[in-house]
């Protein structure tokens, strides 16, 4: 049963899950690194992100507007969010910040329920890349390579952002240490509003480009959720490269145990933090001290 | 709010469990809603230790309700065991000891890692229950035919079967699980896990070994749930694979949320609220699907405004209307009650009689943060009863010297030897069993604690070591520690405060509360990290007469800038610069050391020092 091309074929897989699950988890660790919040609604945020390009295109009927749309309504979403709740819980205890991000995203996803009913909607992959490819040793569903493409793209344009801008320098200090970059006279609380926004569009872009992958339903967040903490907490909170490391290990985990068993799939995940959290309490790129 | 007169909340709850079946019939409560709330809110009193008490927020606690209900489940309906309470028990005990195996894991981080870790194996836990596990749990069947509990008493059998029957059977477990929270709350572990979830940092440096303790909590939680699991599968004859969803888990989390955390009842009041509306907003208002948005609304709105939850709200409005303005206010500076006479605390037994050398011993202390060096081979020694000062200008490497000698960092290269025994690498924790302590430059206390409560963490360290399982103990049976906090009470001079929380004594006072939580650990070295910092010259007179009164019979080291106070104290000062000793002497000597003049004032000696 285990063949060459279906081993090749489900390390795409993984690389393809790996690449999304690696865009949703530096979303959350650079919020997380920043503010010092862990977004539990950042599952809904990827759900969001993926119903909101699916009515785009309803209307539209252009996979490009709707991948746009999708990740600008997220981030405008994160900067409401951000702006009314999570500014006053920045002075909270963590079980707080916890509690309430827990509680937004059961509202997103009941309300997102309620309107779209828990039925599952598909958005079609865009013309250009539907169908499949001949790799000459196996052939593979084109979107998925593409998948692999486009996110491989929106985790260069995070890096440029990150890396090589101002406001990227800003966001690096304020991981490093929050209460100097605001004494340096930089208002650290519009940045915190930024990042947010910028770490929900991470999830709700990862949203829509997954839609043609994987059909849509209210709940899809969630196990997304789950798997993004294994990341995070393998590739260490706080660390952009972590979480792209640990996003490709999870992903290919994921799969290639499916192969076997799908059902151990999260046993195998679960091994392989539990090893990275003995042997490496930290994460495999984090740094000590960031709780 | 639990420390009341005796035995009131455990008379209360049974009185309201009793009258229960006779009123709520006529609030519209179905005796199955009833028993549903029951199994929440037994869950939710060991998830309340945990969460409410501990401080640590688990959203994996299905992992253990699952597993208790289907370990009990299995005996009762696959495996041919007759006995439903005894499989109860045994899922419980199943469910406790995967809780120790996860949280040997879980624990090994805190905050939000720990939230993380445990969302994960959670999900695990329902995956494998699903899969590899299918035969057993019946995957997504879930384990049909779970039997009603029985007992036979010889003359005749009592049959709980459902309905109000079955209420008086949870009731007692509910009740019974009341009275074992309420101990535990009560217990001396109780108090220290309250301490944890204050201030970890400072419970662990005043000598509690803090991950044993909330390891304990985390299995409580565990055992509390797996017992509630079994419940569920007797409750509805059937075990459901949903109990290992993460939506148990998260529906715990706010049930305990809403109806306050921290109270132990919490859960239960959370549990009515959430499945009253549930009913009241499907049937009554017809809303379908979107009661649960209206519950995570609600939920919301209320983390946002009312912390601690519906019954926090309660107390505080109880605290509105009838008024309970009995603080007493800061005490006047003036009175000074004569120096605490007391005879100094026992120093505790030193380990090794028959030492005599220097009660401590470093050489060569050097620590390097990368290419900053703080401190460069130190040799440093204090002899048995000697009071030392350490002064030197800022950045000197006094604080980081200190925190050596705690363990609190490990120093890069050297040796410190206390009482004649290496603890160089030793943790913090046991560097405090072994009698050696400090105070905090910046104050570390318990602020969400009382004054008394406090000293007692700290009391509790030295009389009960740095772990133990003394669970069904009350404080007061611990021995010696009314005397022990009532003398250190005396001591820093709070006696008159003892009861007042300690985020409403003045700065002064929480410097000799910061003191004080160091001495009622009996410390036979005690170090003090700039005690008279940020004082007015008043309280730095009285703090001053409070340390000569504290060092009969006692080691101390202390830093400060102080150098009037400072020399008045000690008998020897030793003077650090840029991470090393520069020299140490008599307070004249050093007074009159050109050397320390040109450390403070820069190279200028002469002109202005003179």
């Amino acid at each position: 049963m285990i063949s060459w091309p279906n081993l090749v074929s489900q390390l795409f897989n993984g690389l393809a899950l790996g690449a999304l699950l690696a865009l949703i988890s530096s979303g959350l660790t650079i919020i997380y690194g920043t503010l010092g919040v862990l977004n539990l609604a950042h599952g809904a945020m990827f759900m969001i992100g993926g119903y909101a390009g699916f009515v785009t295109y309803q209307y539209t009927e252009s996979f490009i507007l709707a991948v746009i749309a999708g990740s600008l309504f997220v981030m405008l979403l994160g900067v409401v969010m951000e702006r009314v709740i999570i500014r006053h819980f920045y002075h909270r205890p963590h079980e707080d910040q916890l509690l309430v991000t827990f509680g937004l995203g059961i509202c997103f996803v009941e309300l997102v329920r309620l309107i779209f009913s828990s039925q599952s909607q598909l958005v079609p992959p865009p013309a250009l890349f539907q169908g499949i490819t001949n790799l000459g040793f196996m052939f593979y569903p084109t979107y998925r390579l593409a998948v692999v493409g486009i996110v491989a793209v929106a985790l260069g344009a995070l890096f440029i952002i990150l890396y090589r801008t101002r406001l990227g320098m800003i966001v690096r200090a304020g991981i490093e240490d929050s209460v100097m970059v605001d004494s340096l006279g930089i208002n650290v609380y519009r940045v915190f509003m930024i990042v947010f926004g910028i770490g929900a569009m991470a999830a709700g872009f990862a949203g829509i480009v997954n839609a043609p992958v994987v059909s849509l339903t209210p709940g899809i967040g969630d196990d997304i959720l789950v798997q993004t903490f294994v990341v995070v907490v393998i590739g260490g909170v706080g660390s952009f490269p972590g979480a792209i490391l640990g996003g490709l290990i999870a992903g290919e985990i994921i799969s290639v145990t499916s192969m076997f068993n799908p059902g151990y799939a999260y046993v195998m995940l679960f091994a392989a933090m539990t090893l990275v959290l003995v042997v490496r309490p930290h994460g495999l790129l984090g740094v000590p001290g960031r709780e | 709010m639990l420390k009341q007169r005796p035995f009131l909340i455990e008379t209360l709850t049974a009185v309201g469990l009793i009258v229960a079946p006779f009123v709520l019939p006529h609030l519209g409560f179905a005796p199955n809603t009833v028993n549903r709330i029951l199994v929440w809110g037994l869950f939710g009193l060991g998830f309340d230790i945990l969460f409410g008490f501990t401080g640590l927020l688990s959203f994996g606690q299905s992992a253990f309700y699952g597993t208790g209900g289907f370990v009990a489940a299995y005996l009762l309906t696959r495996a041919g065991f007759s006995n439903v309470l005894g499989a109860l028990v045994i899922g419980m005990i199943a469910a406790a000891a995967t809780g120790y195996l996860i949280g040997l894991i879980a624990l090994r981080r805190t905050g939000i890692y720990f939230a993380m870790i445990t969302v994960a194996i959670a999900e695990v836990f329902f995956f494998v229950e699903f899969n590899p596990l299918s035969d057993f749990t019946g995957g997504e069947n879930g384990l049909p035919g779970v039997p009603a509990p029985s007992f036979n008493l010889g003359f005749t059998t009592i049959h709980f079967t459902d309905g109000w029957s079955l209420y008086q059977f949870i009731a007692l477990c509910y009740f019974i699980g009341i009275i074992i929270a309420l101990r535990i709350v009560r217990s001396p572990v109780g108090a220290i896990l309250s301490a944890i979830r204050d201030n970890p940092l400072r419970a662990s440096a005043v000598g509690h070994n803090i991950h044993g303790y909330k390891l304990t909590a985390f299995v409580i939680a565990a055992a509390y749930a797996g017992f509630a699991g079994g419940l569920l599968g007797v409750l509805q004859a059937f075990m459901p694979p949903d109990a290992f969803t993460f939506d148990t888990s998260g529906q715990l989390v706010m049930q305990t949320a809403i109806g306050g955390r921290g109270t132990l009842f919490g859960p239960l009041v959370g549990a009515t609220v959430w499945l009253f509306l549930q009913d009241f907003l499907q049937s009554a208002l017809g809303l379908g699907a979107a009661w649960k948005l209206v519950l995570g609304v609600v939920f919301v709105l209320l983390v946002c405004f009312l912390r601690g939850g519906i019954i926090g709200g309660l107390v505080d409005l109880y605290g509105l209307v009838f008024g309970k303005h009995k603080r007493t206010e800061a005490e006047p500076d003036a009175e000074v009650t004569q120096p605490p006479a007391p005879a100094p605390m026992q120093a505790r037994k030193v380990e090794h009689p028959a030492y005599s050398g220097p009660i401590l011993k470093a050489t060569g202390l050097t620590k390097r943060y990368g290419g900053l060096v703080a401190n460069s081979d130190i040799d440093f020694s204090v002899n048995q009863g000697e009071l030392r000062g350490i002064i030197g200008p800022n950045g000197a490497g006094k604080s980081t010297f200190f925190k050596m000698l705690t363990c609190e960092v490990p120093p890069t290269s050297g040796q410190i030897v206390f009482g004649g025994r290496d603890i160089t690498g030793l943790k913090v924790t046991e560097v405090c069993q072994l009698g050696l302590t400090k105070s905090y430059q910046v104050n570390q206390l318990f602020t969400g604690l009382t004054v008394r409560q406090n000293l007692t963490i700290a009391a509790l360290a030295e009389l009960r070591g740095k772990f133990r399982l003394d669970l069904f103990r009350t404080l007061s049976g611990v021995k010696g520690l009314t005397e022990q906090v009532e003398h250190t009470l005396a001591l820093v001079n709070l006696t008159r405060r003892a009861d007042t929380p300690v985020s409403e004594l003045a700065y002064g006072e929480k410097r000799r509360l910061e003191i004080g939580l160091a001495l009622a650990t009996s410390p036979r070295l005690l170090l003090l990290d700039e005690p008279l910092a940020g004082m007015s010259p008043r309280e730095r007179v009285e703090t001053v007469k409070l340390l000569k009164s504290i060092a009969r019979g006692r080691t101390m080291i202390i830093i400060d800038h102080d150098m009037d106070s400072l020399f008045e104290l000690v008998e020897r000062v030793t003077v650090l610069q840029e991470g090393r000793v520069l020299v140490s002497g008599t307070p004249e000597e050093i007074k009159t050391n050109a050397a320390v003049q040109e450390a403070y004032l820069g190279g200028v000696h002469g002109e202005i020092a003179a």
